[in-house]
């Protein structure tokens, strides 16, 4: 993994609570569902698993019974975790975020051809939203689609892509790139899809040959990429920019990508 | 027309003209070609039922051992049910047995076997059309003895667990928390299986299968539900993807009551080959129309990808096709649940009043239809307590604007698929809402020439625009070229392609021929 780990031993700690209205008064809101009918029991139930959670002392600020057998409870009071900041993990952004115009110069300038990238949703997801949202010219928040960008050729295959034919419109349209989106996670399916995938692309093309392999949803953990053997983990919130600028930092201005010259 | 937005007469009458002349060729299209998943309906109604122990569905196999023949522009009735007489047996089923092992052999009668074999198929698909006559009747005396829901919108729920028996103990809670429709989304992927599976299900990806006995359990449950509740509960499913008109066939054996079935959208959003989509899609509007099965089309979808105000008049050329296509097949403005949705960007400035405007032109375009509203899903964050609060907008919209049916919004959309507190919450909503402002839709008339006047009328322009353009072509070249979102599919691409053939003389679909016909 080429991003930057924060938060390496021997940084000085620095220890954070919840905020309710006052620093330091560890204050949280937790709402949650008991599988029992509402009564005096049902209250202590959830009181006992606000404690359980760190919540003490824990205030039972409503409770409704749903149905026959279950109650909602809301639950507000103050935890008695810590955080401490220089102890967490996670994935910096560890390349600059280029304009549309920066990245279609760089790619004209330094790959002197057209970036290729071919999207899809693979398995039997057929919820394109997010790889169209990346792709299409339409774009997200504001931001235009690849699609938009000159130097870029995409080809997105939409839904329900198996992985073969993805591998082959990879090999067809030359491809610099690969992304592919997965929203349904029942039973873990987007991590079986792209474990398949990223086996598959090790299997059909050799190692220099690959295209960079980058998967996107609202469910990833962003830190399994050498687990699910991508380059590139793409959650919630990704915008068409920051996989551009993301493309062009591993492609163009961080390695040569020419291995089809 | 109610007459709050003013609208032109004479540009309503000439949108739905134009709608027609778009729609007039894709008719005759649908009306000279047929698919295998027609005939498989065909066979449905003529009482083949089952699946080989692989699950694939006898009618599957009867269809593929018939088409090995003889191809599929003639229709299986006829080949058929001249096998069974050559054969001497009587049981259709047992007809797709033998033809699966190989051991019946098709042939396109003439003459006399031909009469008698066209006489066979009409007796035996006629006893499956009163099946889904009777079914109907039913209907009708069960909404007279338990009553329809007391208020407009009727409140309409998603369940969604992959397993039938954990569906329906949800569907009952939902129906007592105050749902009237339930709707069971199907497994993702089903829409592109070319088959219906077979028997209860207990698994599925982000929703349940599709299946005849699924149908059967979740209806008899509701049966149980609208007598302990003293309203008809409703049950929704999709007649769409690749076998559309056998869904519509088993909804009606089954007593389903709408079913979601939009023209364009398995071209669109599935990548369905255009001409299997409409052929298809006239088949099963048929079967609906007979059912007295309320459709639900899907607009709402073209703005999950497009932009809710730039593209809102798509919305309204697509039900304007949906209308035309749906008139045509034979169903009735009560049984139109024409979709939109309120997905426009909620930073925008005035995005409520664009809303009101928006549906309310879908309103008065459309006076007699049930129309379908559908919730935020785009804007839907996960930041649950300001999703609360958009489809509280939602659904202050849906009782301003008097719309038929109600899709509850989930503050979790896009979140998880939606828990039990998830579903009160967001059923408490919209209790709230129709509660406190249920009769506001008497006192909203928008001011003459204000912001949401002008706003409807400049939809309705654009859609007249864009109907015009694309009668300067056709349909399909409109589809192909990328009208409807930014999809090209051209008529020669898409999925189930293979499944498709043109009429030879002689073909022959006694289904067809009663729905057209009237008596069975």
């Amino acid at each position: 993994m080429s991003a930057a780990e924060v938060g390496a031993a021997g940084a000085a700690k620095k220890i954070v609570r919840p905020y309710g209205d006052t620093t330091g008064d560890g204050m949280v809101q937790v709402s949650f569902t008991l599988p029992v009918p509402h009564d005096k029991r049902a209250e202590g139930a959830a009181v006992q698993l606000a404690n359980k959670m760190g919540i003490d002392p824990a205030m039972l600020v409503h409770a409704k019974q749903l149905g026959d057998g279950f109650t909602f409870f809301v639950v507000y009071g103050r935890v008695n975790h810590l955080v401490d900041l220089s102890a967490v993990q996670v994935v910096e952004r560890d390349f600059p975020l280029l304009s549309a115009k920066e990245v279609n110069a760089l790619v004209k300038q330094k790959l002197r051809r057209k970036l290729s990238v071919v999207g899809a949703c693979i398995g039997t997801d057929a919820h394109t939203v997010g790889i169209d949202a990346i792709l299409n010219v339409k774009g997200i928040a504001g931001e235009k689609g690849l699609e938009y960008y000159r130097e870029l050729k995409v080809t997105n295959l939409g839904a329900q892509v198996s992985v073969p034919e993805l591998v082959e419109a990879a090999r067809v349209e030359r491809a610099d790139a690969v992304l592919v989106s997965q929203v349904v996670t029942q039973r873990d399916a987007h991590l079986h899809n792209t474990r398949e995938m990223s086996a598959a692309f090790r299997e059909a093309m050799p190692a220099g040959r690959r295209p960079l392999l980058i998967v996107g949803g609202p469910r990833f953990d962003e830190t399994m990429t050498g687990e699910l053997g991508v380059d590139r983990i793409f959650g919630r919130g990704t915008t068409p920019g920051e996989v551009a600028s993301y493309l062009v930092h591993a492609l163009v201005t961080s390695r040569k990508a020419g291995r089809h010259e | 027309m109610t007459g709050k937005l003013d609208l032109d007469p004479a540009l309503v009458g000439r949108a739905r003209e134009l709608a027609r002349r778009a729609g007039r060729p894709v008719v005759d299209l649908a009306r000279s070609h047929t698919t295998v998943s027609v005939e498989r309906a065909v066979l449905r109604l003529a009482g083949v039922t089952g699946a080989d122990p692989d699950g694939i569905p006898w009618v599957n196999r009867l269809v593929d051992a018939v088409v090995a023949d003889v191809g599929l522009g003639h229709g299986v009735a006829v080949p058929v049910f001249d096998a069974l007489a050559r054969e001497q047996i009587t049981d259709v089923t047992l007809l797709a047995q033998k033809a699966a092992a190989g051991s019946v052999r098709f042939a396109v009668p003439a003459g006399k076997a031909a009469t008698a074999a066209r006489r066979a198929a009409r007796r035996a698909v006629a006893a499956g059309i009163r099946r889904i006559d009777r079914r109907r009747a039913e209907r009708e005396r069960l909404v007279t003895r338990y009553g329809d829901p007391r208020q407009r919108p009727w409140i309409y729920l998603i369940v969604a667990t992959g397993d039938i028996y954990e569906d329906i103990p949800q569907a009952q809670a939902a129906a007592r928390a105050g749902a009237d429709v339930i709707a069971v989304i199907r497994s993702t992927g089903q829409s592109l299986l070319d088959y219906v599976p077979e028997g209860a299900t207990r698994e599925g990806f982000a929703g349940t299968y599709a299946t005849q006995e699924n149908f059967r359990l979740m209806r008899a449950a509701l049966d149980a539900s609208s007598r302990e509740l003293g309203r008809y509960v409703r049950l929704t499913n999709y007649a769409s993807g690749l076998c559309m008109p056998e869904m519509a066939t088993l909804a009606g054996l089954e007593r389903l009551d709408m079913m979601l079935n939009d023209s364009m959208y398995g071209i669109l959003f599935r990548d369905i080959n255009p001409i299997r989509t409409f052929v298809d899609q006239r088949f099963s509007r048929q079967v609906h129309a007979r059912a007295g099965i309320i459709i639900n089309t899907g607009e709402d979808n073209y703005l999950t990808t497009a932009d809710a105000v730039d593209e809102a008049h798509t919305v309204t050329v697509s039900q304007l096709l949906n209308e035309y296509f749906a008139h045509e097949a034979g169903l009735a403005d009560w049984q139109l649940g024409l979709g939109h949705a309120f997905e426009i960007n909620p930073d925008l400035p005035e995005s409520f009043r664009l809303e009101l405007a928006h549906a309310l032109l879908a309103r008065e375009l459309f006076p007699q239809a049930p129309l379908k509203w559908m919730p935020p899903t785009k804007h839907m964050t996960g930041d649950v307590f300001r999703g609360n609060l958009l489809d509280g907008f939602f659904n202050l919209v849906g009782t301003m604007t008097g719309q038929g049916i109600l899709l509850v919004g989930m503050m979790t959309e896009a979140v998880v698929t939606p828990w039990l507190s998830d579903r009160d919450i967001a059923l408490q909503n919209v209790r709230y809402v129709l509660g406190a402002a249920g009769g506001l839709h008497e006192d909203f008339v928008p001011a003459p020439g204000g912001f949401i006047q002008q706003r409807a009328h400049r939809v309705l322009g654009e859609a007249v625009e864009l109907l015009e353009r694309i009668g300067e072509q056709s349909l399909l070249t409109a589809i192909a070229e990328g009208t409807f979102g930014i999809m090209k599919r051209p008529a020669d691409r898409g999925k189930g392609r293979d499944g498709v053939a043109a009429h030879e003389a002689g073909y022959y679909n006694p289904a067809t021929e009663i729905l057209e016909g009237g008596v069975a």
